[in-house]
Protein backbone atom coordinates (compact mmCIF):
# COMPACT_ATOMS: atom_id res chain seq x y z
CA UNK A 1 0.00 0.00 0.00
CA UNK A 2 2.68 2.73 0.94
CA UNK A 3 4.88 1.29 -2.12
CA UNK A 4 2.05 2.12 -4.33
CA UNK A 5 1.14 5.42 -2.17
CA UNK A 6 4.66 6.60 -3.19
CA UNK A 7 4.58 5.60 -6.73
CA UNK A 8 1.21 7.55 -7.81
CA UNK A 9 2.09 10.43 -5.43
CA UNK A 10 6.02 10.53 -7.76
CA UNK A 11 4.28 10.86 -10.69
CA UNK A 12 1.15 13.03 -10.03
CA UNK A 13 3.63 15.73 -8.36
CA UNK A 14 5.49 15.57 -11.23
CA UNK A 15 2.47 15.91 -13.50
CA UNK A 16 1.24 18.91 -11.79
CA UNK A 17 4.44 20.92 -10.91
CA UNK A 18 5.57 20.10 -15.36
CA UNK A 19 1.97 21.23 -16.21
CA UNK A 20 1.55 24.37 -13.43
CA UNK A 21 4.86 26.07 -14.36
CA UNK A 22 4.20 25.64 -18.23
CA UNK A 23 1.10 27.30 -17.96
CA UNK A 24 2.13 29.71 -16.19
CA UNK A 25 5.29 31.07 -18.05
CA UNK A 26 3.35 30.95 -21.48
CA UNK A 27 0.51 32.74 -19.53
CA UNK A 28 2.87 35.14 -18.24
CA UNK A 29 4.10 35.70 -22.09
CA UNK A 30 0.27 36.03 -23.79
CA UNK A 31 -0.73 38.45 -20.68
CA UNK A 32 2.02 40.68 -21.52
CA UNK A 33 1.23 41.15 -24.82
CA UNK A 34 -2.77 41.68 -24.00
CA UNK A 35 -1.89 44.31 -21.93
CA UNK A 36 0.13 46.14 -24.22
CA UNK A 37 -2.61 45.76 -26.81
CA UNK A 38 -5.19 47.22 -23.96
CA UNK A 39 -3.41 50.19 -22.62
CA UNK A 40 -2.45 51.16 -26.39
CA UNK A 41 -5.43 50.12 -28.96
CA UNK A 42 -8.17 49.77 -26.24
CA UNK A 43 -9.17 47.44 -23.85
CA UNK A 44 -12.47 46.02 -25.86
CA UNK A 45 -11.09 44.64 -28.85
CA UNK A 46 -8.11 43.41 -26.58
CA UNK A 47 -10.56 41.52 -24.71
CA UNK A 48 -12.32 39.92 -27.73
CA UNK A 49 -9.05 38.51 -29.16
CA UNK A 50 -8.58 36.72 -25.82
CA UNK A 51 -12.20 35.26 -25.84
CA UNK A 52 -11.57 34.18 -29.62
CA UNK A 53 -8.46 32.76 -28.37
CA UNK A 54 -9.48 30.81 -25.66
CA UNK A 55 -12.71 29.40 -27.28
CA UNK A 56 -10.38 28.64 -30.00
CA UNK A 57 -7.96 26.54 -27.86
CA UNK A 58 -10.92 24.98 -26.16
CA UNK A 59 -12.45 23.51 -29.37
CA UNK A 60 -9.37 21.77 -29.80
CA UNK A 61 -9.02 20.49 -26.45
CA UNK A 62 -12.35 18.96 -27.05
CA UNK A 63 -11.62 17.52 -30.45
CA UNK A 64 -8.12 16.14 -30.03
CA UNK A 65 -8.79 15.53 -26.36
CA UNK A 66 -11.01 12.20 -26.29
CA UNK A 67 -9.43 11.04 -30.20
CA UNK A 68 -6.05 10.57 -28.33
CA UNK A 69 -7.65 8.41 -25.80
CA UNK A 70 -8.12 5.76 -28.77
CA UNK A 71 -4.37 5.97 -30.24
CA UNK A 72 -2.87 2.34 -28.42
CA UNK A 73 -1.22 3.01 -24.92
CA UNK A 74 2.74 2.31 -25.95
CA UNK A 75 2.47 4.19 -29.80
CA UNK A 76 0.98 7.15 -27.89
CA UNK A 77 3.27 7.13 -24.71
CA UNK A 78 6.33 6.81 -27.47
CA UNK A 79 5.09 9.84 -30.04
CA UNK A 80 4.41 11.81 -26.51
CA UNK A 81 7.76 11.29 -25.23
CA UNK A 82 9.91 12.07 -27.91
CA UNK A 83 7.85 15.26 -27.83
CA UNK A 84 8.41 15.80 -25.05
CA UNK A 85 11.96 14.79 -24.87
CA UNK A 86 12.40 17.17 -27.47
CA UNK A 87 10.41 20.02 -26.46
CA UNK A 88 12.39 19.65 -22.85
CA UNK A 89 15.29 19.48 -24.37
CA UNK A 90 14.97 23.04 -26.00
CA UNK A 91 13.25 24.52 -23.07
CA UNK A 92 16.55 23.56 -21.16
CA UNK A 93 18.96 24.34 -23.72
CA UNK A 94 17.49 28.18 -23.44
CA UNK A 95 17.51 28.48 -19.90
CA UNK A 96 20.79 27.38 -19.40
CA UNK A 97 22.08 29.70 -22.38
CA UNK A 98 20.30 32.79 -20.47
CA UNK A 99 21.16 31.51 -16.76
CA UNK A 100 25.02 31.53 -18.24
CA UNK A 101 24.84 34.69 -19.87
CA UNK A 102 24.95 33.48 -23.20
CA UNK A 103 21.66 34.51 -24.12
CA UNK A 104 19.62 37.79 -23.31
CA UNK A 105 17.31 37.09 -20.81
CA UNK A 106 13.70 37.20 -21.75
CA UNK A 107 12.38 40.79 -20.60
CA UNK A 108 8.49 41.25 -20.10
CA UNK A 109 9.44 44.44 -20.27
CA UNK A 110 11.19 44.66 -23.64
CA UNK A 111 8.37 42.58 -25.10
CA UNK A 112 5.57 45.00 -24.00
CA UNK A 113 7.79 48.44 -24.73
CA UNK A 114 8.39 46.50 -28.41
CA UNK A 115 4.52 45.59 -28.83
CA UNK A 116 3.21 49.03 -27.37
CA UNK A 117 6.03 50.69 -30.29
CA UNK A 118 4.50 48.49 -33.42
CA UNK A 119 0.99 49.30 -32.27
CA UNK A 120 1.59 52.83 -31.76
CA UNK A 121 2.91 52.92 -35.33
CA UNK A 122 0.43 51.80 -36.28
CA UNK A 123 -2.03 55.19 -35.77
CA UNK A 124 -5.08 55.59 -35.90
CA UNK A 125 -7.87 53.64 -33.02
CA UNK A 126 -11.06 52.62 -34.53
CA UNK A 127 -13.87 51.67 -32.77
CA UNK A 128 -13.32 48.34 -33.21
CA UNK A 129 -9.70 47.55 -33.62
CA UNK A 130 -9.12 44.55 -36.09
CA UNK A 131 -4.90 44.98 -34.85
CA UNK A 132 -5.81 45.02 -31.23
CA UNK A 133 -8.16 41.60 -31.70
CA UNK A 134 -6.09 40.34 -34.11
CA UNK A 135 -2.37 40.90 -32.21
CA UNK A 136 -4.28 39.98 -29.03
CA UNK A 137 -6.11 36.98 -30.60
CA UNK A 138 -2.23 35.70 -31.77
CA UNK A 139 -0.54 36.14 -28.39
CA UNK A 140 -2.98 34.20 -26.72
CA UNK A 141 -3.83 31.64 -29.13
CA UNK A 142 0.00 30.60 -30.12
CA UNK A 143 1.05 30.74 -26.64
CA UNK A 144 -2.00 28.85 -25.24
CA UNK A 145 -1.10 25.97 -27.64
CA UNK A 146 1.66 25.23 -26.21
CA UNK A 147 0.03 25.07 -22.85
CA UNK A 148 -2.61 22.35 -24.91
CA UNK A 149 0.01 20.68 -26.45
CA UNK A 150 1.78 20.09 -22.34
CA UNK A 151 -1.51 19.49 -21.16
CA UNK A 152 -2.95 17.20 -23.48
CA UNK A 153 0.22 14.86 -24.18
CA UNK A 154 0.92 14.88 -20.27
CA UNK A 155 -2.87 14.12 -19.35
CA UNK A 156 -3.50 11.36 -21.67
CA UNK A 157 0.00 9.49 -21.66
CA UNK A 158 -0.67 9.37 -17.57
CA UNK A 159 -4.12 8.54 -17.85
CA UNK A 160 -4.99 11.97 -15.83
CA UNK A 161 -6.07 14.66 -18.45
CA UNK A 162 -8.80 15.67 -16.18
CA UNK A 163 -6.61 16.81 -13.30
CA UNK A 164 -3.68 18.13 -16.06
CA UNK A 165 -6.77 20.18 -17.37
CA UNK A 166 -7.64 21.38 -13.94
CA UNK A 167 -4.49 22.29 -13.13
CA UNK A 168 -3.61 24.21 -16.46
CA UNK A 169 -7.19 25.90 -15.55
CA UNK A 170 -5.75 27.02 -11.97
CA UNK A 171 -2.47 28.33 -13.36
CA UNK A 172 -4.22 30.51 -15.90
CA UNK A 173 -6.50 31.53 -13.47
CA UNK A 174 -3.99 32.88 -11.09
CA UNK A 175 -1.70 34.64 -13.90
CA UNK A 176 -4.81 36.54 -14.87
CA UNK A 177 -5.96 37.68 -11.03
CA UNK A 178 -1.76 38.46 -10.60
CA UNK A 179 -1.12 39.71 -14.10
CA UNK A 180 -3.84 42.68 -13.83
CA UNK A 181 -3.41 43.12 -10.29
CA UNK A 182 0.57 43.87 -10.82
CA UNK A 183 -0.27 44.88 -14.37
CA UNK A 184 3.24 46.34 -15.92
CA UNK A 185 5.33 44.33 -13.46
CA UNK A 186 5.71 41.09 -15.14
CA UNK A 187 9.05 41.28 -15.92
CA UNK A 188 9.40 40.38 -11.95
CA UNK A 189 8.78 36.90 -12.50
CA UNK A 190 11.67 34.82 -12.53
CA UNK A 191 10.94 33.63 -15.98
CA UNK A 192 14.06 31.90 -16.43
CA UNK A 193 13.98 30.01 -13.75
CA UNK A 194 10.38 28.55 -14.17
CA UNK A 195 11.82 27.67 -17.73
CA UNK A 196 14.02 25.72 -16.74
CA UNK A 197 12.30 23.60 -14.10
CA UNK A 198 9.85 22.95 -17.08
CA UNK A 199 12.16 22.01 -18.85
CA UNK A 200 14.21 19.52 -16.06
CA UNK A 201 10.04 17.64 -15.94
CA UNK A 202 9.38 17.89 -19.30
CA UNK A 203 12.48 16.12 -20.07
CA UNK A 204 12.24 13.66 -17.48
CA UNK A 205 8.62 12.75 -18.60
CA UNK A 206 10.02 12.70 -22.41
CA UNK A 207 12.30 9.87 -21.04
CA UNK A 208 10.32 8.22 -18.96
CA UNK A 209 7.45 7.72 -21.59
CA UNK A 210 9.88 7.37 -24.41
CA UNK A 211 11.10 4.37 -21.92
CA UNK A 212 7.42 2.82 -21.74
CA UNK A 213 6.76 3.32 -25.18
CA UNK A 214 10.09 1.37 -26.18
CA UNK A 215 8.69 -1.00 -23.36
CA UNK A 216 11.48 -0.83 -20.99
CA UNK A 217 10.54 -1.53 -17.45
CA UNK A 218 11.95 1.07 -15.02
CA UNK A 219 13.24 -0.16 -11.30
CA UNK A 220 10.98 1.41 -9.14
CA UNK A 221 7.82 2.52 -11.70
CA UNK A 222 6.77 6.10 -11.69
CA UNK A 223 9.79 7.23 -9.11
CA UNK A 224 12.23 7.02 -11.84
CA UNK A 225 10.64 10.03 -12.31
CA UNK A 226 12.22 11.86 -9.18
CA UNK A 227 15.37 10.64 -10.11
CA UNK A 228 14.98 11.62 -13.25
CA UNK A 229 14.11 15.21 -12.41
CA UNK A 230 17.26 15.25 -9.57
CA UNK A 231 19.30 13.89 -12.38
CA UNK A 232 18.62 16.33 -15.35
CA UNK A 233 18.78 19.18 -12.47
CA UNK A 234 22.13 18.71 -11.11
CA UNK A 235 23.25 18.54 -15.19
CA UNK A 236 22.12 21.53 -15.58
CA UNK A 237 23.40 22.79 -12.69
CA UNK A 238 26.51 21.83 -13.68
CA UNK A 239 26.39 23.21 -17.45
CA UNK A 240 25.55 26.94 -16.03
CA UNK A 241 28.35 26.63 -13.66
CA UNK A 242 30.98 25.32 -16.45
CA UNK A 243 29.46 27.78 -18.80
CA UNK A 244 29.82 30.55 -16.41
CA UNK A 245 33.63 29.69 -15.92
CA UNK A 246 34.64 29.45 -19.55
CA UNK A 247 32.76 32.72 -20.31
CA UNK A 248 32.21 34.94 -17.56
CA UNK A 249 32.38 38.31 -19.49
CA UNK A 250 30.05 36.83 -22.77
CA UNK A 251 26.74 38.74 -23.37
CA UNK A 252 26.57 38.27 -27.06
CA UNK A 253 23.14 37.02 -27.76
CA UNK A 254 23.09 33.81 -29.75
CA UNK A 255 20.44 31.83 -32.04
CA UNK A 256 17.08 30.77 -29.78
CA UNK B 1 -7.21 25.84 -58.62
CA UNK B 2 -10.80 26.58 -56.67
CA UNK B 3 -10.71 29.14 -53.24
CA UNK B 4 -11.66 25.85 -51.10
CA UNK B 5 -8.99 24.20 -51.94
CA UNK B 6 -6.22 27.12 -51.42
CA UNK B 7 -7.72 27.08 -48.38
CA UNK B 8 -7.16 23.22 -47.50
CA UNK B 9 -3.66 23.84 -48.46
CA UNK B 10 -2.65 26.85 -46.69
CA UNK B 11 -3.99 24.90 -43.43
CA UNK B 12 -2.27 21.89 -44.24
CA UNK B 13 1.01 24.14 -45.04
CA UNK B 14 0.60 26.12 -42.06
CA UNK B 15 -0.15 22.86 -40.10
CA UNK B 16 2.93 21.47 -40.93
CA UNK B 17 5.21 24.47 -40.43
CA UNK B 18 4.02 25.01 -37.15
CA UNK B 19 4.84 21.08 -36.04
CA UNK B 20 8.35 21.62 -37.93
CA UNK B 21 9.16 24.89 -36.18
CA UNK B 22 7.69 23.18 -32.61
CA UNK B 23 10.17 19.98 -33.15
CA UNK B 24 12.67 21.01 -35.27
CA UNK B 25 13.33 25.31 -35.32
CA UNK B 26 16.24 26.43 -35.15
CA UNK B 27 17.84 23.35 -33.19
CA UNK B 28 17.78 20.36 -35.65
CA UNK B 29 20.26 18.56 -33.40
CA UNK B 30 17.91 17.91 -30.73
CA UNK B 31 15.50 16.53 -33.06
CA UNK B 32 18.18 14.04 -34.53
CA UNK B 33 19.35 13.04 -31.12
CA UNK B 34 15.66 12.47 -30.35
CA UNK B 35 15.67 10.27 -32.97
CA UNK B 36 18.73 8.55 -32.19
CA UNK B 37 17.62 7.64 -29.05
CA UNK B 38 14.60 6.48 -29.76
CA UNK B 39 16.65 3.91 -32.29
CA UNK B 40 19.37 2.89 -30.09
CA UNK B 41 16.89 2.47 -27.27
CA UNK B 42 14.43 0.54 -29.13
CA UNK B 43 17.70 -2.27 -30.23
CA UNK B 44 18.61 -2.50 -26.83
CA UNK B 45 15.04 -3.00 -25.65
CA UNK B 46 13.07 -4.42 -27.87
CA UNK B 47 15.92 -6.46 -30.19
CA UNK B 48 18.47 -6.95 -27.65
CA UNK B 49 16.34 -7.44 -24.62
CA UNK B 50 19.01 -5.65 -22.23
CA UNK B 51 16.60 -3.66 -20.33
CA UNK B 52 19.50 -2.54 -17.63
CA UNK B 53 21.46 -1.13 -21.12
CA UNK B 54 18.30 0.68 -21.97
CA UNK B 55 17.57 2.39 -18.61
CA UNK B 56 21.25 3.90 -18.18
CA UNK B 57 21.04 4.81 -22.05
CA UNK B 58 18.14 6.61 -22.42
CA UNK B 59 18.85 9.32 -19.86
CA UNK B 60 22.49 9.29 -20.53
CA UNK B 61 21.57 9.92 -24.32
CA UNK B 62 19.65 12.61 -23.75
CA UNK B 63 22.32 14.43 -21.58
CA UNK B 64 24.90 13.59 -24.49
CA UNK B 65 22.40 15.50 -26.74
CA UNK B 66 21.51 18.48 -24.62
CA UNK B 67 25.45 18.81 -24.14
CA UNK B 68 26.12 19.13 -27.53
CA UNK B 69 23.54 21.44 -28.08
CA UNK B 70 24.70 23.61 -25.54
CA UNK B 71 27.82 23.19 -26.40
CA UNK B 72 27.62 24.37 -30.03
CA UNK B 73 25.76 27.45 -29.09
CA UNK B 74 28.52 28.35 -27.21
CA UNK B 75 30.65 27.81 -30.13
CA UNK B 76 28.49 30.09 -31.99
CA UNK B 77 28.71 32.68 -29.67
CA UNK B 78 32.28 32.73 -29.79
CA UNK B 79 32.36 32.89 -33.52
CA UNK B 80 30.09 36.08 -32.94
CA UNK B 81 32.49 37.93 -30.69
CA UNK B 82 35.36 36.63 -33.30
Amino acid sequence: MSIFATTVSSGVVVLVGAVFLACIVEMVEALTIVLAVGHTRGWRSAFEGTAVALVALTALVAVFGPALIHVPLSVLRLVVGGVLLIFGMQWLRKAILRASGLKAMHDEDEIYAETVAELEALGTRPDRDRVAFVMAFKGVFLEGLEVVITVLTLGTSAHRLGLAATVAGIAIVLVGIVGVAVARQLSSVPENAMKMGVGVLLVSYGTFWTGEGLHVRWPGNDTMLLVFAALYLVVTWSMVALLRRESPKVNTEVAA
Amino acid sequence: MSKDSNLAVRLVRGFAMFWWDFLVGDTPELFVGALVIIAVVALLSEAGHHNAAAVVALPVLAIVALALSVFRAQRAARRKRG
